[in-house]
């Protein structure tokens, strides 16, 4: 065995989560080894956020043209499109390597020593790869999540996880996708849109069943329109011959044939395969438990991100990075957001910050609900799009803002405005007395505080 | 002008009536802030009513020994600026307290009554998150201010930068930075000294200024006794009620009081004449939630083990309700006091005058004792009494107490006759 190295810093996991906090230990001129088996960037570069955006823009483009090419009311005229789908992926594959490469600079740049390899826990001071054995003072674990795997469907030739799923060789004419949540709904779509039949199969009654169904309703009605299949209430029993088995709710057992079937049903914490059972952590599930401060049980030892349970967000992974690091500089820190945005890339949109109706009834809070259709929205008219609304969640007794959420194309980035709002601790009043720049989506925002206050000015 | 109504307060004791004693002020007077406008009585208490105003009387509301019902007019007075024309509430004239200042009508005629509102460290309930934009937070955490304890300027509440700022000039913070979670308190809250509480006040002063206090402590073996209150519960609990030490103390005392009539006595110091009385009646101080009540059990000297129970638990409980009767609350010729489990080591009881005699009963403990040059664990408890000493002689008291304790041990002796 070589010599031990000494850092102050050492981060297992190159994510979101990882690499952030390297960086911000780097600036913090805290000595900092991260170790990375795969490649920087983790899930959320590589095989989740970003090339699953590349492929979803790569599908509304094709179905775009297609829809052109089959007479437009929008006058635009051309022939019919056809898909070459390794372009595609080439193309997709070409922003994932930018991006990637990018961390791998900027760790550079911040002096971060990047290690490639599997990284082994020996205690919680010393982590070995390979036989190169590490001693540190401080131990980041940032090793994310693994996709959830169904015993009856284990991934493989027509079977494929997300991963797969983002890098096809081609289009497949039948899809199913097991799983109604985002990330099954988002490449389900995709798919659709790149021209196959897909269903879905969602063991409870509705899709996207942690969210509710006011704010689902838009998204239902465009699958339909779409022509996806829904499933609601099927439960997957078994798979043979090119045949999803599937059982209704009334038991009975239904073959559907399909070429691929895409299993979507979660994902877990990654807390097998790198010894982590040698530091007995206090554990929460199936997720690392953790203080407000990224502590774990154990003294000097931080986790962050899908490995410390829900939300499983990159940018929450990249904000309590950024916390740990200032901690271990000898900040007085605390991970304390007012909210985590989530955000479904369906089509149309969806986001949620802060609390919904129910969870703010939940919280013992009286509620003024108000929501702003993008029916009555000129942006959304030049879009020609028209489904969807602005909600927002605020206290009666002195109108603060405690929640937003939004269907509706483009909606992601209203993201950033309802997060700010509630960071800011905005009331309805200053959320109606901003003004909004015309003709954009974001004046369902205004509106919708309007409204809530009684006096929407377009409604 | 405005006119400025006081109605009738309620006192808090549950009453419907209040007796009218005494007016201190006539049509035409003028008067002051706090300056006493008349006396009212119920059962318990004379209670002050004070003017919340400056202004002139302009009506009365009743005439000296009329009985008014609560919440009815008791005086105009005319005001400078717009009065309280429609409402006063009745706790207004009831609870003159500064920190509570009454309701804006009556504000311009307050000069000075206000109460700052306190610019202290503000603890929010429970796990209310403090409203604070990042930065603030971000900031907050740098100088070790836990922001829960900042008081909010912003709208809804919301912390500013200014308000970190000037809590953090305001030297709370240095309390902070020393990391500790307790907030100083300047704040402070007066309580008029009115009603029950001034009565006991008085009460006790009276008594520890005129009687010659001494207190004599001696500790007695309650085993046999408390075998014999379980014994008896067992038995006869579930018909009779449940025993508890107290009766079993009334009967003590009703025994040996029999050969030692000067200590079941009253002492007029005034007329110099001390009254013997055959009589038994004990007091038994309660505590209510107006403050210490002594009810009294008549003709303990007639009641038999039950009946003095029964007697003391309907007394303690009409005491605690305040719905004991005058009657019930006066005329001892002796008195009891016990905290029960909180009756500690030993006490010094302040004399109910004019009587000459408190007993005062402290926990029982299992104590190792030497009988018989065996330790054996006894079940053990302090009588703490004491006696007025201008009229009590500490040979008597003493051989008083042993004469009670000689029953209290031989718990036959008791009912023995």
């Amino acid at each position: 065995m070589t010599q031990t190295l000494h850092t102050t810093l050492l981060i297992i996991g190159g994510g979101p989560g990882g690499y952030v906090a390297a960086i911000r230990a780097g600036q913090l001129g805290i000595p900092t080894i991260l170790v990375e088996g795969q490649a920087l960037g983790g899930t959320c570069l590589n095989i989740g956020c970003i090339p699953s955006k590349a492929l979803i823009h790569v599908a509304e483009q094709f179905q775009q043209t297609g829809h052109h090419s089959q007479g437009s009311v929008l006058g635009i005229e051309v022939a019919a499109p056809t898909l070459n789908i390794q372009k595609s992926v080439e193309w997709k594959d070409a922003i994932v390597d930018r991006l990637t490469t990018g961390v791998a600079a900027l760790l550079k740049k911040h002096k971060v020593q990047v290690i490639h390899g599997w990284a082994r826990v020996v205690d919680g001071k010393t982590v070995e790869v390979g036989d190169q054995r590490f001693q540190c003072e401080h131990l980041l674990l940032a090793t994310g999540s693994k996709s959830v795997n169904l015993p009856m469907l284990p991934i493989g030739g027509p079977i494929i996880s997300s991963t797969e799923a983002l890098s096809p060789q081609q289009v497949p004419k039948r899809l199913i996708v097991v799983g109604g949540g985002y990330i099954g709904l988002e490449l389900g779509i995709a798919y659709r849109k790149l021209g196959a039949a897909v269903s879905v199969v969602e063991a409870q009654d509705r899709i996207l069943p942690e969210y509710d169904a006011e704010l689902t309703q838009p998204v239902a009605d465009s699958l339909k329109q779409l022509g996806v299949t829904l499933y609601l209430q099927h439960s997957v029993t078994g798979f043979a011959d090119n045949r999803l088995q599937v059982r209704d709710p009334n038991g009975e057992t239904l073959s559907l044939d399909t070429d691929q079937v895409l299993v979507a049903v979660g994902r877990t914490p990654n807390t097998r395969g790198w010894n982590l059972e040698a530091l007995n952590l206090d554990m929460n599930g199936a997720a690392i438990n953790i203080d407000s401060r990224c502590q774990t049980s154990m003294r000097n030892v931080y986790a962050i991100g899908d490995l410390s349970g829900e939300p499983m967000l990159a940018h929450r992974a990249m904000a309590q990075g950024e916390m740990v690091a200032e901690l271990i500089s000898g900040k007085s820190r605390e991970f304390n957001p007012a909210a985590i945005p989530a955000v479904c890339f369906t089509d149309p949109e969806l986001v949620v910050v802060g609390k919904t109706p129910e969870q703010a009834t939940a919280a013992g809070l009286d509620c003024i609900v108000s929501s702003f259709p993008f029916a009555a929205n000129g942006r959304a008219m030049t879009l020609a799009s028209k489904s969807g609304f602005v909600r927002v969640v605020a206290r009666r007794d002195n109108h603060l803002i405690v929640g937003w959420q939004a269907v509706g194309v483009g909606v992601s980035e209203l993201s950033t405005a309802f997060g700010l709002s509630l960071e800011m601790g905005a009331r309805l009043e200053d959320v109606a007395g901003t003004i909004h720049a015309h003709p954009t989506l974001g004046e369902a925002v205004q509106e919708a505080a309007l409204r809530a206050l009684g006096h929407a000015l377009h409604l | 002008m405005g006119t400025h109504v006081i109605k009738m307060p309620d006192i808090g004791e549950g009453i419907a009536e209040v007796e009218l004693s005494a007016w201190h002020v006539k049509v035409g007077d003028r008067v002051v802030e706090d300056q006493v406008l008349a006396d009212v009585m119920t059962d318990k208490a004379m209670v002050d009513i004070p003017s919340p105003v400056h202004g002139k009387v302009i009506a009365l509301g009743g005439k000296p020994g009329e009985v008014m019902a609560v919440g009815s007019v008791l005086i105009s007075i005319e005001v400078e600026g717009a009065g309280n024309a429609k409402e006063v509430p009745a706790t207004a004239a009831s609870e003159p307290v500064p920190a509570a200042p009454v309701e804006a009508a009556a504000k311009p005629a307050l000069p000075v009554a206000q109460a700052k509102p306190a610019a202290a460290p503000v603890a929010r309930e429970g796990d209310e998150r403090p409203l604070a934009s990042p930065a603030v937070r971000k900031h907050a955490l740098d100088a070790g201010i836990q922001l829960r304890l900042v008081q909010g300027s912003g709208p809804a509440g919301r912390i500013l930068h200014e308000d970190l700022d000037a809590y953090l000039h305001q030297g709370s913070a240095k309390a902070c930075m020393a990391s500790t979670p307790y907030a100083e308190r300047h704040d402070e809250e007066q309580i008029p000294v009115i009603g029950m509480r001034r009565k006991i006040a008085q009460r006790m002063q009276d008594a520890t200024r005129r009687a010659a206090h001494f207190s004599y402590v001696e500790e007695i073996d309650v085993t046999a006794l408390d075998e014999l209150r379980v014994h008896l519960n067992e038995k006869h609990g579930a018909t009779r009620g449940k025993l508890t030490l107290l009766p079993f103390i009334v009967r003590a005392m009703v025994v040996a009081l029999r050969e030692f009539p000067q200590i079941n006595a009253r002492y007029d110091d005034e007329a110099q004449v001390i009254t013997r009385l055959g009589a038994v009646h004990v007091g038994v101080a309660t505590q209510s939630d107006v403050g210490l009540m002594v009810p009294v059990v008549r003709h303990a000297e007639a009641r038999s083990l039950w009946g003095s129970a029964e007697e003391i638990a309907r007394l303690a409980a009409a005491a605690r309700n305040s719905k004991a009767s005058r009657e019930e609350l006066s005329g001892s010729t002796i008195t009891l006091t016990s905290l029960g489990a909180l009756g500690g080591i030993v006490s010094t009881p302040v004399l109910n005058l004019p009587e000459v005699a408190i007993v005062g009963v402290n926990r029982i403990v299992e104590r190792p004792m030497v009988i018989k040059g065996q330790i054996v664990v006894r079940k053990m408890m302090n009588l703490s009494s004491s006696f007025d000493h201008r009229v009590v002689d500490g040979m008597d008291a003493a051989q008083f107490i042993q004469a009670i304790r000689g029953l209290l041990e031989q718990p036959a002796s008791l009912f023995l006759e």
